[in-house]
């Protein structure tokens, strides 16, 4: 169907735009292209003059030891906390969308953490978590684990994986249970009578009718962990023990708001920023294909 | 091949509805019945019960003699054609129809062979590789059919599979969909709304009416005896004329002031209300009758359906054209043969006379 709308002039839609482009431009763009333009200057001790410095802050961090730490943390992070908050979220969402008594309820709650200011988030698991205080730590150190993400990296690391997991599902479940309710109830019972256990059902005809929103709420997810959880991650860890969970935007904003290398963080997000947009666009490219039926 | 056999069968909905009730049916193998009902009457609810897609909360189904109330879909072996289709939009046709056989763990030789013979029945080779959203609502509709037959099911279960088609195509399809049940031999049960599809394709027809059996039985038997009011405006279309009348005793009525002679056996004390039923097609002009006053002509080609009123009351007659050359305003002297009038009780709606000469 076409659903496009003729206007008799050029005036009146670019009117009608021009809200959003601005909020667009000022929002959006011109943070970045401060960005860019920053990344090419070094300010002295006091922040007072900056200089022109060509590609120097590149070169400082691409010969960045912990440059290339923070990106195998970034992996690790951005693919667990994907697949985590994805599978569990499904999981929740396929429970929900059973007629049960109570699912409004249950729904309800589902939906809360994603109210939950990322900071609190964090700091929430900290204290459950913390080793000497922690509910959770002292459960874990009856059953006779060590249990201790103030000193352990790999410790700290699930802490923070766990955290904004959690943040995601909300957000997460939303999308999955809105995709499920939208594939007609005649096609399972179909699928039913044409003898699909339920197991089955799930993964030859919910599933694959549900990838377009899988692949959505993907990218979506990565793009959160890219850019969207240092908030989480400075309340828990502050990126410790021994930088184990500084990923890339961590290290951005610890070395430019806490270390004060305002150049050399610009760098950085310049970097960052291409890879999301590479990212994306590899993902549109070879993942959509499959996706759509 | 089976038979369906419902016993006392009744439903009531988690709020408190109770869609059917205390309901009995047997449809003999190799039997097509249609179930036949305003909308919300429960014909799709019985339908789904006799699936497995819908608890049965009273009463049992049986499928071959074997009671079913507790089995999944699946292991009913039955096959069910959906109004929406419900073809897998993911899937090509080819899939759509074989994933029935692959979820049973039928060899792939066999599958495809299977498929290719229902596809050749219904005229679907071309489009195997297709998906569903590339096809037509008639198409749509012949792969929702074959997947239904790749199965070789006990019973076939449709839920107005033809509503979503236009005029032309579903008089076609209904003749194909009757050509094959006959082929096959397959028990089916067919629910519609359409009169004119349930007279039409039914060996056993099921008048529904707010969750219980008005009337069953062949079609033409529905049709010239029906039992109440409610089957006799519902089957027939245009449907019959409902006059209020009022009995003079010895077989004698009055309509609007006119005595008419119904039976001699009908034996009514004087001042009884009835209703009497006259079906438009039954109604001619004649020398000897009474008069009504034409308000309205409609031509359909070979009839016209003559809407007029007689004195108080509303009725309609259809004639051949060309037979009554009647316009509006016009008065016409009419009357109906005794045995084509039919009787029914003013209060309950039942017929009073079991059966018409006729
Ligand atoms: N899940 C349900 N919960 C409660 N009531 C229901 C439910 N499904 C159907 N009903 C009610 O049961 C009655 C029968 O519904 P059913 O779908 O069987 O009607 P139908 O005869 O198939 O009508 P139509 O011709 O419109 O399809 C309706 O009044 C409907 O509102
Ligand atoms: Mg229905």
């Amino acid at each position: 169907m076409d659903k496009r709308v003729f206007f008799p002039s050029k005036t009146v839609p670019l009117l009608l735009l021009l809200p959003q482009l601005v909020i667009t431009l000022v929002f959006f763009y011109w943070p970045a292209v401060q960005a860019v333009v920053m990344s090419f200057q070094m300010e002295d001790a006091f922040g007072t003059t900056s200089e022109f410095v060509g590609f120097e802050n590149y070169t400082a961090v691409f010969t960045d030891p912990f440059y290339y730490r923070a990106m195998g943390v970034t992996a690790v992070f951005s693919t667990a906390v994907a697949f985590l908050s994805l599978s569990l979220s499904l999981l929740l969402a396929v429970m929900a969308d059973r007629d049960i008594k109570g699912a409004g309820l249950y729904r309800t709650l589902l939906i809360w953490p994603y109210a939950v200011a990322p900071a609190i988030a964090g700091v929430l698991w900290y204290f459950m978590f913390q080793p000497s205080l922690g509910l959770f730590a002292r459960m874990l150190r009856d059953w006779g684990i060590d249990w201790n993400p103030l000193l352990n990296g790999d410790h700290a690391m699930i802490l923070v994986v766990m955290a904004a997991t959690w943040k995601q599902i909300s957000y997460n479940f939303l999308f999955f249970l809105a995709g499920l309710q939208a594939i007609p109830k005649s096609l399972i019972e179909a699928a039913a009578i044409d003898g699909a256990r339920p197991f089955r059902r799930f993964w030859t005809i919910v599933f694959p009718l549900l990838s377009p929103t899988t692949f959505f709420l993907f990218v979506v997810n990565i793009v959160y962990v890219f850019f969207d959880t240092f908030g989480i991650i400075d309340a828990v860890t502050g990126g410790g023990p021994a930088k184990t969970t500084t990923t890339l935007v961590f290290k951005v904003y610890a070395d430019g708001r806490l270390g004060g290398d305002l150049g050399g963080s610009a760098a950085q997000s310049v970097v960052l920023m291409v890879m999301v947009i590479a990212l994306t666009a590899i993902q549109f490219r070879f993942i959509e294909r499959k996706v759509s039926y | 091949m089976a038979d369906i056999r419902l016993d006392h069968v009744g439903k009531t909905y988690a709020g408190g509805f109770e869609a059917v009730r205390d309901l009995s049916l047997t449809v003999p193998d190799g039997c097509f019945c249609v179930l036949v009902g305003p909308s919300g009457c429960g014909k799709s609810t019985l339908l789904r019960m006799v699936a497995g897609l819908e608890t049965i909360t009273t009463g049992t189904v049986s499928l071959n003699a074997q009671v079913v109330n507790h089995l999944e879909p699946a292991q009913r072996d039955i096959a069910m054609v959906f109004q929406n289709y419900a073809l897998y939009p993911h899937m090509r046709v080819y899939d759509n129809m074989a994933y029935g056989l692959r979820n049973r763990g039928v060899p792939e030789a066999e599958i495809a062979s299977r498929v290719a013979h229902a596809a050749q029945i219904l005229d679907l080779e071309d489009l195997l590789t297709r998906k569903p959203r590339a096809l037509s609502g008639g198409q749509r509709q012949r792969v929702a059919m074959g997947r239904a037959i790749v199965r070789k099911p006990q019973v076939f279960l449709f839920d107005e599979p033809l509503s979503n088609l236009d005029a032309k195509l579903r008089v076609h399809m209904r003749v194909e969909i009757r050509k094959l049940q006959k082929a096959l031999g397959v028990t089916s049960l067919y629910v519609t709304h359409d009169q004119t599809e349930a007279m039409t394709m039914a060996d056993l027809l099921v008048v529904m009416n707010k969750g219980v059996i008005e009337q069953i039985g062949a079609p033409m038997e529905i049709y010239r005896t029906p039992m109440s009011v409610f089957v006799a405006t519902f089957i027939g279309s245009p449907p019959m004329n409902i006059l209020e009348a009022t009995s003079l005793g010895d077989g004698v009525v009055s309509i609007e002031g006119h005595r008419l002679l119904i039976d001699q056996a009908l034996s009514l004390p004087a001042g009884h209300k009835v209703k009497i039923g006259i079906r438009p097609e039954h109604l001619s002009v004649q020398a000897d009758g009474f008069t009504i006053h034409v308000e309205l002509v409609e031509s359909l080609g070979a009839h016209q359906i003559i809407h007029a009123t007689w004195g108080q009351q509303k009725l309609a007659m259809q004639v051949e054209t060309d037979r009554v050359p009647a316009q509006s305003g016009q008065a016409l002297v009419v009357g109906c043969a005794p045995q084509h009038l039919h009787v029914f009780d003013a209060q309950t709606g039942q017929r009073l006379l079991r059966d018409n000469a006729s």
